[in-house]
């Protein structure tokens, strides 16, 4: 076995601590898998034995069934993507909007930031469901001229009002979260308060809050599904229809199985984002 | 304003007050810094060094007394525009408060661009050129969270002089750092002084003040008690209490 001489730039492993390793590697991989494929062996064995079974199978993961509802729940599903495109960003924009309304401090503004600060509490108080109802049946029923009585209209006018007064306090965190010092900074070089905002604050407080605002897209994306309680034939809507027509709850199981395929891709970037922001600000932090 | 032929002082503090919380801090602090003065504040800590050096550029307000700047801006005077104080009056801070979403030559040209109102071209050229001539031409495409504490410091140093301040507050500029890296941002101070910049600063760099001050002053007490020319002021002192401060600083820590 040859050593290097010591203070030579190079890796050293000892081969025998090295083997040891690999050793110890393959083993932990092998009992991780072996453990796995018995817990789904047993779980598996037990569902099928469980008495209900057959009934659950042919109720919840009928192949026909799914077969048959699929390209239906997939077409309802574009009225879902199309919902959350357009409100997501309206959602940033009242989101920001609000929340610098908060933040403003001269005594002239008052009156805004009051009717900002009631908006926020209202919104984050009600249910999001409840607001659909309220504006979805409420305001078609005023009648009012010139005002739409579209139910996906003022579906997604209640999602952009509930997630606003969220993304609204996700903001004003973020922004909160900006050091005074960078403040002080920018207005020792003369930038005046407006400027101080839009160039120094809102920049890194937007970058502070991406990680938690995908969090808020991807319930979003879920809560779409709302909009089904006014009646356009959007994916849940199309599946409880299917799922009337034939007493089976496939169409459900596929509706959620669509629902999970476009959130755990969005999930997993969050999570990137996140960790990603993590490094970032770590690396930030020995300035 | 001016009296006689007498010229004003670039800087002139007169009877000024500051207390936070009750606690008095300034105590009718008098000082007057002329045209390529070099002035250092010295005091022990919390003797109210960063809390004069803020007031001056209005970042924080006074109780009582006068902030004059050419015997004729009152920056404490609440008509006073301090947006218009700060162009003229730069401040570099201890915590080097650089903007970190911003490479180099954007944090040096944020200021020249949206306040002075210069184009691209004209502040990217100033600030090339200040970055080149405080070694960092290098840096200029870099994050400030890529750079060295004393690189740090001394882009910020550039960002404040991109603005063309007649005059540049130093407050502890070096206390962040490894003092290793002490050395390159004097420097940076010595060139400013040796071009003629007016600076008042506070830092506990004794040898430093000895070596570039016009004027060294010590607070204490809420006021300056002894102030001379660096030689006179440390090797005779004449205040036992700046003699004890002295000692102590001088004292193997
Ligand atoms: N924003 C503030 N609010 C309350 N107290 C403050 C504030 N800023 C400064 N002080 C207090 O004022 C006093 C003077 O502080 P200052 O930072 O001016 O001292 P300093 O001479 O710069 O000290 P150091 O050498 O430690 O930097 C301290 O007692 C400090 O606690
Ligand atoms: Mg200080």
């Amino acid at each position: 076995m040859n050593t290097p001489a010591p203070g030579a730039d190079v890796v050293f492993v000892d081969p025998q601590r090295r083997a040891l390793r690999q050793r110890k590697a393959r083993r932990d991989a092998l009992v991780g898998m072996l453990s796995l494929i018995g817990f789904v062996a047993v779980v598996g064995f037990l569902l099928a034995r469980s008495p209900g079974w057959i009934a659950v199978q042919e109720t919840f993961f009928d192949p026909e069934q799914f077969a048959d509802s699929f390209p239906g729940l997939l077409e309802a599903f574009l009225l879902n993507i199309r919902i959350f495109l357009i409100a997501e960003p309206l959602i940033l924009i009242v989101g920001l909007l609000i929340a610098l309304a908060r933040m403003l401090k001269a005594p002239i503004f008052l009156p805004i930031r009051v009717i900002a600060t009631i908006y926020v509490d209202v919104f984050r108080g009600v249910p999001t469901i409840l607001v659909i109802f309220l504006l979805g049946f409420g305001v078609p029923a005023l009648g009012l001229e010139g005002v739409p009585n579209d139910p996906i209209f003022w579906g997604t006018a209640a999602l952009v009002l509930s997630y606003g007064a969220y993304v609204a306090e996700v903001f004003r965190a973020g922004i909160n979260s900006i050091h005074p010092s960078q403040r002080m900074a920018a207005r020792s070089l003369g930038l005046n308060s407006w400027q101080t905002d839009r160039f120094v604050v809102i920049p890194q407080a937007t970058r502070n809050v991406i990680p938690p605002l995908l969090n808020d897209f991807i319930s979003l994306q879920k809560d779409t599904a709302l909009v089904a309680v006014l009646g356009p034939i959007e994916i849940l809507r199309r599946a409880q229809i299917d799922a009337s027509f034939s007493f089976n709850y496939t169409p459900y199981v596929a509706a959620a199985l669509i629902f999970i395929a476009l959130t755990i891709p969005m999930t997993r970037f969050a999570d990137w984002v996140q960790a990603r922001a993590m490094r970032r600000r770590r690396a930030g932090a020995v300035a | 304003m001016t009296q006689g032929q007498q010229v004003d002082p670039m800087l002139s503090v007169r009877g000024v007050w500051k207390a936070f919380d009750g606690h008095p801090v300034l105590r009718g602090i008098d000082l007057d810094v002329g045209a390529s003065e070099v002035v250092t504040l010295i005091g022990a800590s919390g003797s109210g060094k960063s809390t004069l050096l803020r007031c001056v550029n209005g970042l924080e307000t006074v109780d009582a007394g006068q902030i004059l700047l050419d015997g004729s801006i009152d920056v404490t005077d609440p008509s006073t525009n301090l947006d218009q104080v700060r162009r003229r009056v730069g401040i570099v801070f201890q915590s080097f408060n650089l903007f970190p979403h911003m490479s180099v030559i954007d944090n040096v040209m944020l200021a020249p661009r949206k306040v002075l109102g210069h184009s691209v071209e004209v502040a990217r050229e100033d600030g090339m050129r200040l970055l080149k001539q405080f070694g960092l031409a290098d840096k200029a495409g870099e994050y400030p969270d890529r750079l060295s504490g004393g690189q740090s410091q001394r882009v910020a140093i550039v960002r404040a002089l991109a603005m063309r301040p007649e005059l540049m507050l130093f407050d502890e500029i070096t206390s962040a750092l490894d003092p290793m890296l002490v050395g390159e941002v004097l420097d940076a101070v010595r060139a400013l002084s040796r071009d003629g910049l007016t600076i008042v600063m506070a830092t506990h760099e004794m040898a430093f003040a000895r070596e570039v001050s016009s004027r060294v002053c010590y607070l204490h007490g809420g006021v300056v008690l002894e102030s001379g020319d660096p030689s006179t002021f440390f090797d005779q002192p004449v205040h036992e209490q700046t003699k004890m401060f002295l000692k102590r600083i001088n004292a193997p820590r």
